[in-house]
């Protein structure tokens, strides 16, 4: 007798995710991003400079990583639509008829989508990195992966990426809202630090904040009060927090 | 066999369904009858665990639809509104469903060809017109090859082909034993499809019969009579105490009396008659009748 099972639920939401143009699209955007800034500003710093241009201390690793700005965007968006999306179609109502219980859903839709966005946005500063350092090298200013924490920051990008796309999609499951998902997202991101920033708390409270906190991971020196992986750790505790809120209401609302 | 019992649904101070009880019966098609309010919908989704109820239960053969290990190998639904995300072609839409079951490709192939989709299996959802919509979430419904097939509205846009192939098809799988259980605000498509009848209207069952018993209890039989001596013969008969109507000039509309008795109490009186004949009230005008004070939204005239 079949039965539904977390592996077919996750074979189910492979198909889903790979079979809507405007992820594949979503996804390839993200990576272009993170290549193309990572080609875009080395070579838009190298071609600035004169001979006897500054090179002690200069971070050759953060400016090949800057396309993380703007794909934290694209994944966090995607990961939001990944279930707003069945919401605004009316697509989850198959969806939780065939998987009554729902959660299997909601940890499925995490799981491929964390997989997916850390595969992917490794890869993207994996290549930035290495294409960004061969333009540095025409200057010797370039930065080794053996570097000190070179490559802990490189491999944190796709990280923060995947970490980026979960509290879109944590937000997503939460609000079941395209528009209110993707606003409060931006609010998170972009806003909530610039409120934060005109209080008298705001540079205690700011490196807090999930975005800060998560690019720490991507940063050979943090400098702030959390370290690395401490940083990373707190935009984890975000995220997770965020989820449990949505799985607790999840089986409890109607669909 | 899908059984509710004391089914409540509010909705903040709105009650959408008030207190149902009803069995679906195995081996025939059982309509779901309305006006547009009346909790059908709502009814649906409660069904198959979508919306849970305030109060009260209803199972599918016993069990909560939640905990079923393999919901789709033992319901099939369709529900009203699309449930299809129109970026996704029918084959994924399909697949998709399939696999978290883990039903085959090729059963997935086969419920694509008996709704006839072949042709536009990879195409976007989002193309389809309403009647392919609605084949597809038919398709979707009979992917697991369910006991019980919950259908919600399944005409709706469907063109009279569409419609005859569906009339057919749920006959059929009634036939085979399932339990096929059909919303509609269609009455007169309900009297081709429905063997049963369960009319509901502000959230209460307002009925539950047979669709024949449906018809001769809502909105008897009136026998027509026309006739020169139309007075004479509405004399003649007020004393049997039955109701007699009149349209036009020379024309009796009598119920509560057979053409036989009209007949032979014409001829004893001497009337001529010029016609006889008994009119049966249409599922249309039988609704109409049973639910005409728990129309949620009464056009006013």
């Amino acid at each position: 007798m079949t039965a539904v099972t977390y592996p077919r639920v996750i074979a189910s939401e492979i198909t889903k995710l790979h079979s809507l143009r405007s992820s594949r699209l979503s996804m390839l955007i993200a990576l272009g991003l993170v290549v193309g800034l990572g080609v875009l500003v080395p070579w838009m710093s190298v071609t600035s400079w004169r001979n006897g241009s500054p090179t002690v201390g200069y971070d050759a690793v953060g400016r090949t990583l800057s396309g993380i700005y703007l794909a934290q965007i694209a994944f966090g968006v995607l990961g939001a639509m990944v279930i707003t999306g069945e919401y605004a179609t009316g697509s989850i109502r198959s969806t939780f008829a065939a998987v009554p219980r729902r959660l299997p859903v909601l940890w499925s839709k995490l799981g491929v989508f964390l997989v997916s966005t850390l595969v992917l946005g490794t890869l993207a500063s994996v290549i930035a990195f290495f294409c960004g350092q061969a333009i540095f090298a025409t200057k010797d200013v370039d930065a080794a992966l053996g570097d000190p924490h070179v490559l802990r920051a490189v491999l944190g990008c796709g990280l923060f990426l995947a970490a980026m796309g979960a509290l879109g999609l944590a937000l997503g499951a939460l609000l079941r809202n395209t528009a209110a998902a993707i606003t409060t997202l931006s609010m998170v991101l972009f806003v909530v630090p610039i409120i934060v920033d005109l209080t008298p708390k705001g540079e205690e409270i700011g490196p807090y904040l999930p975005s800060a906190a998560g690019l720490t991971i991507t940063q050979l020196d943090p400098g702030g009060p959390l370290s690395a992986w401490g940083g990373f750790g707190v935009l984890c505790a975000y995220v997770a927090a965020t989820i449990a809120l949505a799985a607790f209401l999840l089986v409890r609302r109607d669909a | 066999m899908i059984e509710a019992i004391d089914l409540t649904k509010r909705y903040g101070a709105k009650t959408a369904v008030d207190g149902l009880s009803f069995t679906v019966r195995p081996g025939v098609v059982t309509g779901f009858l309305g006006p547009n309010g009346a909790g059908k919908s709502t009814t649906m989704r409660m069904i198959v665990g979508l919306d849970a109820p305030t109060t009260g239960a209803v199972t599918v053969d016993g069990t909560r639809y939640r905990e079923l290990p393999a919901p789709l190998h033992r319901v099939g639904a369709l529900l009203e509104a699309r449930s299809i995300h129109p970026g996704r072609s029918a084959f994924n839409h399909l697949l998709a469903l399939a696999q978290t079951h883990g039903i085959t490709r090729a059963r997935v192939d086969e419920v694509i060809e008996l709704v006839g989709l072949q042709p536009v299996a990879r195409k976007r959802a989002g193309t389809f017109s309403l009647g392919m919509g609605q084949r597809l979430g038919i398709a979707s419904a009979l992917l697991g090859d369910p006991d019980t097939l919950v259908l919600d509205e399944p005409v709706n846009g469907l063109d009279p082909e569409g419609i005859h192939w569906i009339r057919t098809l749920l006959r059929r799988l009634a036939s085979e034993g399932r339990t096929i259980f059909v919303s509609s605000h269609l009455m007169s498509e309900m009297a081709l499809t429905a063997d049963h009848l369960i009319v509901v209207g502000r959230g209460r069952v307002l009925a539950d019969c047979s669709t024949a018993d449906f018809i001769a209890q809502a909105a008897p039989a009136v026998v027509r009579v026309r006739s020169p001596h139309a007075a004479r013969l509405s004399e003649a008969l007020r004393a049997e105490g039955v109701t007699i109507g009149s349209d036009e000039p020379g024309v009796l509309e009598i119920a509560g009396l057979t053409t036989d008795v009209i007949g032979e109490r014409a001829a004893a009186a001497g009337v001529t008659l010029h016609e006889l004949s008994t009119r049966h009230a249409s599922l249309e005008d039988a609704f109409m009748e049973l639910t005409r004070d728990s129309v949620e939204y009464e056009a006013v005239a």
